[in-house]
């Protein structure tokens, strides 16, 4: 016997923990983390009522381990696009100015 | 209280706690680290409530992989002195967003699911297994396929010229050719 209120209060917790991380950082990789902290209170959502709401129903369990596969693959495509930043603008700060592209100025002048 | 709220309660606190110092840590290297302890947490409930399979791809597939990839990229985009957190208003702004998503979701959740306690009957290994490779062998299939499309674009974007522009001494590895030339020049 558990009580499903417990790890709903989690899921509610970590989901508000992880819209704080996205909001309050400028940092990529730490908005980032924001994302699985976000990714991680879906994928317990998931596994508490597939523990004890579904009635022995394994669709919940199976949704859980896609979510997590395809949140595998969006990871890496994420950390493509910061490596990308950060070889095109020499940081990976997201609330830089726009227009501050040191190195991009360089390869436009000798273009 | 059973013994698996006990248990439950105390595997939910070290992930809690973890979660927050993970966005509240001021050094990049611990919130990353502190994420491992959160997502190993979270691993741990999912073996609280039962769920055997999900917790050991859980910790294959974030702990193994999608960790070591952060850390990778940190030490590829090392960047000193670059300001971690954004201006005090923004902070107290995403702490209000932060703090409603909670009372909100947690209050939804609540209201809909109670306080009482209910038997742990998830499906079994087996009817895992059996759902995965009989009714939704397709979608895994194609989540196979989505992998090597998000690993050959991974590559291209990590790849791409930078601004755009076909500049060859912005690609990681120079052609040798384009290193005569640039010493010819020089």
């Amino acid at each position: 016997m558990i009580r499903p209120a417990l790890p709903y209060l989690l899921v509610a917790l970590l989901a508000g923990l992880g819209a704080y991380g996205i909001l309050a950082r400028r940092h990529a990789v730490l908005v980032l983390i924001g994302v699985e902290l976000l990714l991680g209170a879906a994928g317990l959502l998931l596994v508490t009522v597939a523990q004890t709401g579904a009635g022995g129903d394994a669709g919940p369990a199976v949704l859980t381990l896609f979510v997590i596969t395809i949140a595998a693959a969006e990871v890496v495509v994420a950390l493509a696009v910061l490596l990308a930043l950060y070889r095109a603008r020499g940081h990976v700060d997201l609330h830089a100015e726009l227009d501050d592209r040191p190195r991009g100025g360089e390869v436009g002048d000798r273009a | 209280m059973s013994g698996l709220d006990v248990l439950f309660c105390a595997v939910a606190l070290v992930t809690a706690g973890s979660a927050l110092l993970s966005v509240t840590s001021r050094q990049v290297l611990h919130a990353a680290l502190w994420l491992v302890v959160t997502l190993g947490g979270l691993a741990g409930c999912y073996l609280v409530l039962g769920a055997e399979l999900v917790a050991l791809v859980q910790l294959l597939v974030y702990v193994g992989a999608v960790v070591v990839l952060v850390l990778f990229a940190l030490m590829l985009t090392r960047s000193g002195g670059v300001p971690v957190v954004t201006t005090v208003p923004q902070r107290v702004a995403a702490g209000l967003v932060g703090a409603g998503t909670t009372v909100v979701l947690g209050g939804a959740l609540l209201s809909a699911f109670g306080w009482r306690s209910v038997p742990v009957d998830g499906a079994s290994n087996e009817q895992v297994a059996a759902t995965i490779f009989g009714t939704d062998v397709w979608p895994f299939e194609l989540l196979s396929v989505l992998l090597l499309i998000a690993l050959v674009a991974a590559v291209a974007v990590a790849r791409a010229p930078v601004g755009g522009q076909d500049d060859p001494s912005q690609r990681p590895d120079t052609p040798p050719e384009i290193e005569a030339v640039q010493g010819d020049a020089s």
